[in-house]
């Protein structure tokens, strides 16, 4: 289920992100609680709720009292900004590297991305 | 209602002239799921046995909430133990083990019995010397769960049962927490098999606690790097390494300790590998270290 790489908070902290960016979580919706997270995942509550901290703190939820946590105001547009800034270095710059490190030339990677962005978007 | 705290100061186990425990002090704020780690030998058994008062400590105190607990009926109510073997007088039948445990545990659940029994399709009107070691174990499993009691303690209860049977116990463990919080404490050595559940480690070494962390605080105190051999040296330098592997020019070192910010960064840089250490590895490490080599 989990990749062992990252602590499993980060994890569903980006699992949680990744679905305000799909839009399957909107502005306001409630968000599934830690307990729920817990048992799906068999983790501990604790560790489940240390991935809803970094959330809150970071502003893509807030917590009503009593009540549960809920998708902020403008969350997707703030994951979306920070994913946009880091992108070139994490996703292009290592596909470049890997590009190199085993000879595609250029003009090959520039040409399979144009043909799959004319795939796509038909 | 929370689980009462356990605090143990200064705690001392001696048997004759052997010392099993040594200047225990140890804090377990109530409602968390413990892990109490330790090879064998280290004094897990004897410092459980000392919290649910199965015998007194040498020296120092052991106290559930603010009383000591030894002796003392409205401690030890409180505790359920639960070892792999032996927690039930064994010419009785099932049933009436469960009927013996219902009768002295105030938060005991008949109906949360009854789905474990089925669960571990336990059979109530044998005897229990007549059941196998696995249906023993998870006769255990089903009292001390059942008991709901404020502090649970599973000592390697687990030993015998299969591993599908092992992996309806920990997701039980689980879900009956979140339902019902309280202090539950396992030890156990198949450590990768639970390591999720959780949320602080002890870990005994020779009698003394080598450590006690969450289970987050622990995960980050070491990671593997693996990459070139000059540049992995050179982020290991100034650290503790726990362990290396060496294949051609690749190495792979195991650091203890939080990395700095410049080590981050130039891991980063340097496109090297970078794993956080498991549980399982991270114990091995350090209770191997401790024999002194």
């Amino acid at each position: 289920m989990f990749d062992e790489r990252s602590p499993i908070y980060l994890q569903i902290a980006g699992q949680i992100k990744d679905q305000i960016v799909r839009g399957e979580l909107q502005e306001d919706e409630q968000v599934m609680s830690t307990n729920q997270y817990a048992s799906f995942y068999r983790i501990n509550p604790a560790t489940a709720a240390k991935g809803f901290q970094q959330l809150t703190d970071d502003k893509i939820l807030y917590k009503k009292r009593g009540i549960g946590m809920f998708v902020s105001q403008g969350a997707r547009e703030r994951i979306i900004a920070d994913r946009r800034e880091r992108f070139f270095q994490e996703k292009v710059d290592v596909m470049m590297a890997e590009a190199r490190a085993i000879g595609i030339p250029w003009d090959e990677l520039m040409d399979y991305i144009k043909q799959r962005e004319g795939a796509d978007s038909q | 209602m929370t689980a009462p705290d356990i605090t143990m100061e200064q705690m001392s186990l001696k048997y004759d002239s052997v010392t099993a425990l040594e200047d225990i002090t140890l804090r377990l704020t109530g409602d968390k799921i413990y892990a109490l780690l330790g090879r064998n030998g280290s004094g897990k058994t004897s410092m459980l046995s000392v919290l649910s008062s199965f015998r007194p400590a040498t020296s120092g105190s052991v106290k559930i909430g603010t009383e000591e607990v030894f002796d003392n009926e409205r401690a030890t109510l409180q505790i359920c133990f639960i070892r792999d073997d032996k927690n039930v007088y064994e010419e009785e039948t099932a049933k009436d083990a469960l009927a013996f445990a219902a009768n002295f545990r105030p938060n005991w659940d008949n109906a949360y019995a009854d789905r474990l029994m089925n669960m571990f399709q336990l059979p109530y009107n044998k005897r229990v010397n007549t059941f196998s070691r696995g249906m023993k174990s998870a006769l255990g499993v089903v009292m001390g769960l059942a008991s709901r009691a404020p502090i649970t303690i599973f000592d390697e209860a687990y030993l015998g049962m299969d591993a599908p049977s092992r992996y309806q116990f920990y997701e039980e463990v689980l879900r009956d927490y979140i339902e019902h919080p309280r202090t539950i404490i396992l030890s156990t050595h198949l450590i990768e098999e639970v390591e999720s559940l959780f949320e602080e480690v002890i870990i005994l070494d020779q009698g003394k606690i080598l450590m006690h962390e969450t289970l987050e605080a622990l995960s980050q105190q070491g990671v593997t790097v693996t990459g070139p051999a000059e540049h992995v040296d050179a982020i290991a330098q100034g650290m503790t390494a726990l362990g290396e592997k060496q294949l051609g020019s690749t190495k792979s070192v195991t650091l203890f300790g939080i990395l700095s910010p410049e080590a981050r960064e130039s891991i980063k840089q340097l496109n090297l590998e970078i794993e956080p250490i498991g549980l399982q590895d991270l114990f091995v490490h350090l209770t191997k270290k401790q024999k002194g080599v």
